[in-house]
């Protein structure tokens, strides 16, 4: 009758020795000091920032922005044909991040006017609104797109300048279906500093100076008020960081040479051996950088950084592949960006929705606590079944360790986040594990109670009791899955391991209880349970 | 060993006193969410949590006192273990959400520590034994708040759904409403005595009530599995004796299954730490109202329900069930 009772029992020792091994040998060994394989290290079990302590930020990505600069460029473009093809036009103005209007557009010229606009015509809509102004929508799916693409470049971004900050096993990760990401960063304590390289929007540009440095009033008046349409008013750097700057440029609007042509950077000094970041440009970059300086000897050049002014050197001679840019750095915010120019800019500005800065000592406590409440509890409940269920209880206590066991060992080879209330969910995995046991053995006794036999009051026990633990467990599956679902960060991980040990329970309780009993069993006749 | 001897108790007659005695509960609990409303962890509200690691025994009146505007509606309490010297810091206000304005809140209760000579604090603890440093702060912004609120209540809505139709597939319709009832009828409890407490809805707390409905159910439905195993064994008697007679048979894994799984959450309230408090409170609350709510709310309703219409069998009884049943029959 019990002839597969011996494979049945060398499965259980072989699982449960798996498992601890995976599982619960790797933390044994980081608390004891004991030798650890690298290949078990690798997959020890991971635990949460709530735990390890380090950073969470979470930030959204202003899509707007890169939204405004698409827009923007597409005007230049058009603009820039409309003086080709000798159009005249009144007034070229961004009105909102995906529109931009074109006035005064001569009957006469209209047509000419509708050619250029046909080159922009595959990603923005023309609406006339009459007199010769017309609106220019970017298209619905082209919106969509660029929003996507600007988050996901945002994350790229953001790993590469974590990454350049050495920290180990990062996490960056997009919130699905908005424009949200949260980045994770352990054993960080530094979050001004963090959140100062992840959010440095970066965007490098040259920009031939037209006028400047003045005040706002009296470059306007060299215009007579109105800026001509291809040329801005950029601020100098403030000479206090934070104040508004006291100075301004009249600058180029396109910029010729940007961020995007750089190939490196890196920090130095320059010829006054103050702090400086020396660049070097990619051989497109190179190229016009080189035609650039080279028309424009003896004029100045804006270095931009962020819309704010860095410095606005003469251009002494034909520059192309390498150059400085200098201007009040102190080492470190040499260094910072260097770092930011070398990981790409930002398409878009960040906007911090939270932070959380979880300490050292902080998540050592937790992992204390948690570990001591889940001993104490499992002790608790071993008590108790030794006590009421005599020798049975025996088994619902191998059965409940080797749920434990196998669940530690399934989180940990998986790569699931151990959490806080991932410890909770875990001590709650103890108490259906109880459950089950305890459902089983009432029924066994109420099957004794009805005068049958010991074999025959067991299997009754087992085989009744399976569907009311199939139908427990699946409700509770059913929830479990809704908090994974709707859940973030921590409460993942309470989600997580409740349902990993539901699963594990469903095998312990049935599977592992029942061999043991069988075991029992084929010993000897066996006249009394102890139960 | 057993708890009750062929215990015998009509705890159906019992279904509208209790029915009532829930109501005032749910009503008291009601009425103090009404009237003060019902405390908020920065994780919805939004707002700033600071944890300052001291070098001495702070006071935690002066902390108050030196917070900009007084401490008006700030939360001033020790944190963990007293020999940590650890104080949380709470203020309901977060730095604006734009750009990294969100830690200008957090950085201004560090400054005002200094300026009212509690302690320089010199930044983020660098490691364990460090002292005078912020230990941890967490701040939120509205917006996270907001989504995390309406993913909540998702969660336990589509949770909810879930299991009414896993049980009207698996049970009756009766069953299933008496199951969501019971459940509904746990959460507005535990939510009350949160209320009565003081205990702040955080995320874990959430989480706690999630697990809740998951131990509720799991309950309800233990006890329905021996009713639905009762109903066709005594096809004489009335539900209200077939709902009896498996309450009492079940009695003794009730009291067992609740007392240890309450053991193990009281283990947890009690040695935890302070990021768990709540939790185990709202389970502890939770586990109590949860194997209440199984007798006196869901399998009341299924007597209330199913009282005024002839005892059926079950039509749609899983094959597994009516062959291992049958095969018992025979055996006896």
């Amino acid at each position: 009758m019990y002839k597969n009772l011996r494979w049945k029992l060398l499965t259980i020792v072989v699982v449960i020795a798996v498992f601890f091994t995976v599982g619960v040998y790797p933390l044994m060994a980081d608390h004891f000091h004991w030798p650890l394989p690298a290949a078990l290290k690798a997959h020890s079990l991971k635990l949460g920032l709530d735990l390890k302590g380090g950073v969470q930020l979470e930030l959204r990505v202003n899509t707007d922005d890169a939204l405004r600069i698409t827009t923007t460029s597409t005007s230049e473009q058009l603009r820039d044909s409309l003086k080709n093809s000798n159009t005249a036009y009144g007034n070229i103005t961004v009105a909102a991040p995906t529109t931009f209007r074109v006035e005064g557009i001569p009957q006469d010229r209209d047509s000419a006017f509708r050619t250029a606009a046909d080159e922009i015509a595959t990603n923005y809509d023309r609406n006339p609104q009459g007199a010769g102004t017309y609106e220019f929508r970017m298209k619905p799916t082209v919106e969509r797109d660029l929003r996507e693409q600007a988050v996901d470049q945002t994350l790229q971004t953001i790993d590469r300048r974590v990454n350049e900050l050495g920290v180990t096993e990062p996490q960056i990760a997009r919130q699905p279906q908005n424009d949200q990401i949260i980045v994770q960063l352990p054993g960080v304590s530094d979050v001004a500093h963090a959140k100062d390289i992840i959010g440095k929007t970066a965007i490098l540009e040259f920009k031939l100076v037209e006028a400047g440095p003045g005040t706002k009033d009296d470059l306007l008046k060299q215009y007579n008020g109105t800026l001509p349409g291809d040329m801005e008013m950029v601020p100098g750097s403030a000479t206090t960081a934070g104040e508004p700057a006291s100075v301004f440029y009249v600058v180029r609007k396109i910029a010729t040479v940007t961020g995007q042509d750089l190939r490196l950077a890196k920090p130095g000094l320059d010829e006054n051996n103050q702090p400086a970041v020396h660049f070097e440009l990619k051989s497109a970059g190179a190229q016009k950088f080189g035609k650039l300086s080279g028309e424009n000897i003896g004029r100045y050049l804006a270095i931009v950084l962020d819309n704010r002014i860095i410095s606005a050197p003469r251009l002494e001679g034909r520059i192309t592949d390498q150059g400085r840019i200098s201007g009040g750095f102190t080492a470190e915010s040499a260094n910072d960006l260097a770092l930011t120019l070398r990981s790409g800019s930002l398409p878009a500005s960040l906007t911090y929705l939270s932070e959380t800065v979880v300490g050292p000592s902080l998540g050592a406590d937790s992992i204390r606590a948690g570990v001591i409440a889940s001993f104490v509890g499992l002790l608790l409940i071993m008590a108790f079944m030794l006590i009421y269920y005599k020798l049975s209880g025996i088994n619902a206590i191998v059965a409940l360790v080797a749920n434990l066991v196998i669940l530690l060992g399934l989180m940990a080879y998986i790569g699931a986040v151990m959490t806080l209330p991932g410890i909770a969910g875990f001590v709650l995995t103890m108490g259906v594990g109880v459950d089950s046991n305890v459902l089983i053995f009432e029924r066994i006794k109420e099957e004794l109670a009805a005068q049958r036999g010991v074999r025959a009051a067991i299997n009754a026990g087992f085989s009744r009791v399976f569907l009311t633990l199939l139908d427990t467990h699946v409700a509770s599956l059913i929830s479990a899955l809704f908090l994974f679902q709707f859940g973030t960060g921590p409460i993942r991980g309470f989600a997580t391991t409740l349902s990993i040990g539901l699963f594990v329970n469903l095998f312990t309780s049935i599977f592992v209880s029942k061999a043991l009993y069988e075991f029992e069993l084929s010993k000897r006749q066996v006249p009394a349970l102890s139960i | 060993m057993h708890i009750f001897k062929n215990p015998n108790f009509d705890f159906i007659r019992w279904k509208w006193h209790a029915i009532a005695l829930s109501w005032v509960i749910i009503l008291i609990g009601a009425i103090g969410i009404w009237t003060k409303g019902m405390p908020k962890g920065v994780e919805f509200s939004g707002g700033t949590i600071v944890i300052v690691k001291f070098d001495q025994q702070p006071d935690l009146d002066k902390i108050r006192a030196s917070l900009p505007g007084g401490g008006a509606n700030a939360i001033v309490q020790q944190y963990g273990d007293p020999t940590q010297k650890q104080v949380m810091i709470r203020v309901h206000s977060a730095g604006a959400e734009t750009g990294a304005e969100l830690s200008a809140t957090a950085d201004q209760v560090t400054k005002s520590l200094g300026q009212a000579g509690l302690a320089q604090i010199t930044g983020h603890c660098l490691n364990a034994s460090a002292t005078n440093c912020i230990a941890g702060t967490e701040i939120i912004g509205p917006t996270v708040g907001q989504e995390l609120q309406s993913r909540g209540i998702m969660a336990t809505v589509f949770a909810l759904a879930g299991i009414l139709v896993y049980i009207a597939f698996r049970f009756r319709f009766s069953f299933a409403v008496g199951a969501v009832v019971a459940t509904i009828h746990d959460l507005l409890i535990t939510l009350a005595f949160l209320a009565l407490f003081k205990y702040e809805l955080s995320l874990n707390v959430i989480a706690a009530l999630l697990t809740i409905t998951g131990y509720s159910m799991n309950d309800t439905i233990v006890i329905y599995d021996r009713v639905r195993e009762n109903m066709r064994q005594m096809r004489r008697d009335d539900i209200a004796s077939v709902v009896n007679a498996a309450v009492n048979q079940m009695l003794d894994r009730t009291m067992i299954t609740g007392g240890l799984t309450l053991l193990s959450v009281i283990a947890l309230y009690f040695f935890g730490g302070e990021v768990l408090k709540g939790f185990a409170f709202t389970m502890i609350v939770g586990i109590i109202t949860g194997t209440y709510s199984s007798v006196f709310i869901a399998a009341a309703i299924v007597v209330i329900w199913q009282g005024r219409k002839p005892l059926k069998v079950a039509p749609a009884a899983p094959a597994a069930t009516a062959r291992k049943s049958g095969k018992r029959a025979r055996a006896s």
